[in-house]
């Protein structure tokens, strides 16, 4: 290692920063990347991910747009039919919901109503998920919704670098990407330098987090801190954990996700939504489908409660924890005994 | 009389409140609005020109060329509804007695401008050069845009009302911070100015003072339900003042008046002057498709006072007055028209050819393993069908 490179040498940083610094490096590089969002100029954004970026690209390139998110997200086809790369920002989960119009009947299927002559190159960053104390509509796990929206790509990070290497990716992307920020990890922390080269990460690839024999724990997003925190626990009981992290939930990743349940043979699906009509069934069934005959057990999920959103005094109970995921490892003991 | 005798007595049971109020109003600090919304406000009565003095100014030869894209949009209404009786078009919506609206916005816009249709506006885009075919792909139900968007500056006919307005916005907007001087004109009916996404469209178009005009065509009607039951406003124009841009209210069947308030519009959202709230009043003669019975929600006498104000008779008379038509002008206007309507009924008379297996093309840029999968199922149903 070099000095120069030892005095840029990693020192904490946080998601939210690596994603700023995406938004930077990718507005930098190409002159029709435009941020715009409710409150993401002067203030930065809510969870301060665009500071800065206002006052170093003007406020054409990082806009405050009105309150009013079906036109912020509308006002964005325009801009990307005129050649722009909108990245739009929606303040929380539950606030992107006016929004579901445009994205449904015009932002995912522009390319294809248009034979491709209209591709849509935008982002909409949606802060989501639980476990910050939110009043009510501030933290859903929308994933389900986007995910059953063909033409869209959804993607969540769960890692500093990924937060960077993903984000850069779906701002180069020429389809539209929803791009869910686990909120709670925001301000996890990773020894990343934010002036170090990081690589762009592809689009649709998921990452084996954790080697393991016994099972393999299927997540992603805010649910893989968790993961990886049972996988250690687990050892105790004697099982060894395989950890998959998605990272893209459209497309989705067969082949690793596959290959790992065939080589372990047990699988658990863990996430914040809600079980029924969540990722996890869909996911339980493609494993299902492609790995029937390695499986030593059914396919077992580990969700949020099939309930709205609780109140932050009760959220703990909701979100799946490190014993919820253990409980359901206990259960891929299979013997057909029920 | 039950009901009030039932809440007076509950009323009367109610504590009085006590004598002395403690709290005093605090006046708000000093506030006025930022505008005179004088200038904003449109005139009582809708602009016109034909049959005005107005009309000594009107250019005869756009009188002309106007006079001859309505009668040539009128008998593309009449061709396009006779293709759906013969199964040649699943639906069509016609803008019989709207042709002013549709012709006048095309004519408005100079080459690199946009216009942004609704569902019911293919004759706009036909009049603004879009190939007849190409313009009814989607009311055809072969694929849902039939032409390239970039290549004529005509957004895909919108089908969820109002959505396509932020659209404009948007795309206004970015070409003005590229620094080109291109305008956008976007359309929608009176039923899609109580959408949400119109006021979001005005509200933004407003603020960033964008270079779009919106022309509400208000026929009357949203399917059934008339202007009365759609909104308490003054009028739709005045609805422009709210976010503070002029409102326009113009004679929609006067082609030369649409015309001339959608160009002066277009020019000063070109000069950065921000955007204008067209209204224009017309009616729809037709059903609102041709699978609608109009005569459910509206009687045959209201129709007939607004044939006798239909656009092409009062364009005609105007230009037969001035002397600026005569029976040689109609003839070959008439034929013009009738030769587009033979060329559309022949070109449609086939089926289109669709290949299945452009289901999965252009859903992604590039297909995913997923919709690779899917087109591999297919493409194996269709060789057992074809051997079969
Ligand atoms: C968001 C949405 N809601 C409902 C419809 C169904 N719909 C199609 S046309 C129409 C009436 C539209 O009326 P108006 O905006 O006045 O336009 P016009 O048909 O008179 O041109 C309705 C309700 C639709 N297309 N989009």
């Amino acid at each position: 290692m070099t000095t120069k490179t030892a005095a840029r040498a990693a020192k904490p940083a946080t998601m939210a920063q690596a994603l700023q610094r995406a938004m930077r490096d990718a507005m930098a590089e190409d002159p029709t990347v435009h941020i715009m969002g409710e409150d993401v100029g002067t203030l930065g954004g809510v969870f301060r991910v665009t500071d800065g970026l206002a006052k170093e690209f003007g406020e054409d390139r990082c806009t405050d747009t009105p309150l009013a998110e079906a036109g912020i997200l509308g006002t964005a086809v325009g801009m990307a039919m005129y050649g722009l790369r909108p990245v739009v920002e929606m303040q929380f989960d539950a606030f992107a919901y006016p929004a579901f119009e445009q994205l449904i009947s015009h932002v995912s299927r522009m390319r294809n109503r248009t034979r491709g002559a209209l591709p849509m190159p935008l982002v909409v960053r949606v802060p989501y998920g639980g476990g910050i104390g939110g009043v009510e509509h501030h933290s859903d796990s929308s994933e389900a919704y986007y995910m059953a929206t063909p033409g869209l790509h959804v993607v969540t990070p769960a890692t500093v670098e990924d937060a960077y290497g993903l984000l850069r990716a779906a701002i180069a992307s020429d389809d539209p990407v929803v791009f869910l920020e686990p909120k709670r990890l925001y301000w996890s922390k990773a020894d990343w330098s934010p002036e170090a080269p990081t690589a762009v990460e592809p689009i649709g690839k998921a990452v084996v987090r954790r080697r393991g024999r016994s099972a393999t724990l299927i997540t992603y997003g805010p649910s893989l801190p968790v993961c990886l925190e049972a996988a250690e626990a687990a050892r105790a009981e004697g099982w060894d954990l395989e950890v998959v992290d998605l990272r893209s939930l459209v497309p989705f990743d067969d082949e690793t996700v596959c290959a790992s349940v065939r080589r372990t043979g047990r699988a658990v699906v863990v996430h914040e939504s809600t079980g029924f009509g969540g990722p996890g069934g869909e996911i339980a069934a493609r494993v299902t489908e492609r790995c029937f005959h390695h499986l030593e057990a059914p396919v077992l999920r580990v969700a949020g409660f099939d309930i709205p959103y609780p109140p932050p005094m009760l959220e703990r109970h909701h979100l799946p924890g490190v014993d919820r995921v253990l409980d359901a490892v206990a259960r891929l003991q299979w013997e057909a005994q029920s | 009389m039950e009901e009030v005798d039932s809440l007076q007595q509950r009323s009367s049971t109610v504590q009085e409140p006590p004598a002395t109020v403690a709290y005093r109003p605090i006046p708000p600090p000093a506030w006025k609005p930022r505008t005179d919304p004088g200038p904003l406000l449109p005139d009582a009565e809708p602009f016109r020109v034909l049959g005005t003095d107005a009309v000594a100014s009107a250019d005869p030869e756009l009188l002309r060329r106007l006079y001859a894209e309505l009668v040539r949009g009128r008998r593309y209404n009449a061709q396009a509804t006779a293709l759906t009786k013969q199964g040649r078009l699943a639906v069509y919506p016609s803008t019989t007695g709207q042709e002013a609206c549709e012709v006048a916005a095309a004519l408005a816009l100079e080459e690199r401008d946009w216009l942004f249709p609704s569902y019911r506006d293919t004759l706009a885009a036909v009049a603004r050069g879009l190939d007849p075919v190409q313009a009814l792909t989607l009311l055809r139900g072969d694929w849902h845009t039939g032409y390239d968007p970039r290549e004529y500056r005509i957004a895909p006919l919108s089908t969820p009302l109002a959505t396509q307005l932020p659209h404009a916005v948007g795309l206004a907007h970015a070409a003005r911070l590229k620094g080109d001087d291109v305008v956008a004109l976007a359309m929608v009916g009176d039923g899609g100015t109580s959408e949400g996404d119109f006021h979001e469209a005005l509200n933004f178009a407003a603020v960033w003072q964008a270079p779009v005009v919106f022309l509400v065509q208000n026929n009357g009607f949203a399917i059934s339900v008339p202007l009365a039951k759609q909104t308490a406003a003054p009028s739709l124009a005045h609805k422009a003042v709210g976010y503070g841009m002029p409102g326009r209210l113009v004679d929609g069947n006067d082609a030369a008046a649409v015309h001339q308030v959608l160009a002066e519009a277009v020019a000063r959202a070109r000069r950065g002057g921000g955007p204008t709230l067209v209204e224009a009043v017309t009616y729809r003669i037709d059903a609102h498709t041709n699978a609608d019975d109009a005569t459910r929600y509206r009687g045959d006498g209201e129709v007939e006072t607004w044939r006798a104000h239909d656009p092409i008779l009062i364009l005609e008379r105007e230009l037969t007055e001035r002397g600026l038509l005569d029976d040689e002008g109609k003839r070959e206007a008439a034929e013009a028209a009738e030769t587009m309507a033979a060329a559309l009924r022949e070109r449609m008379n086939a089926d289109p050819v669709l290949d299945p297996m452009d289901l999965f093309a252009h859903v992604y840029a590039e297909q995913t393993a997923q919709l690779r999968e899917q087109a591999a199922q297919l493409r194996a149903e269709l060789d057992a069908e074809s051997e079969a």
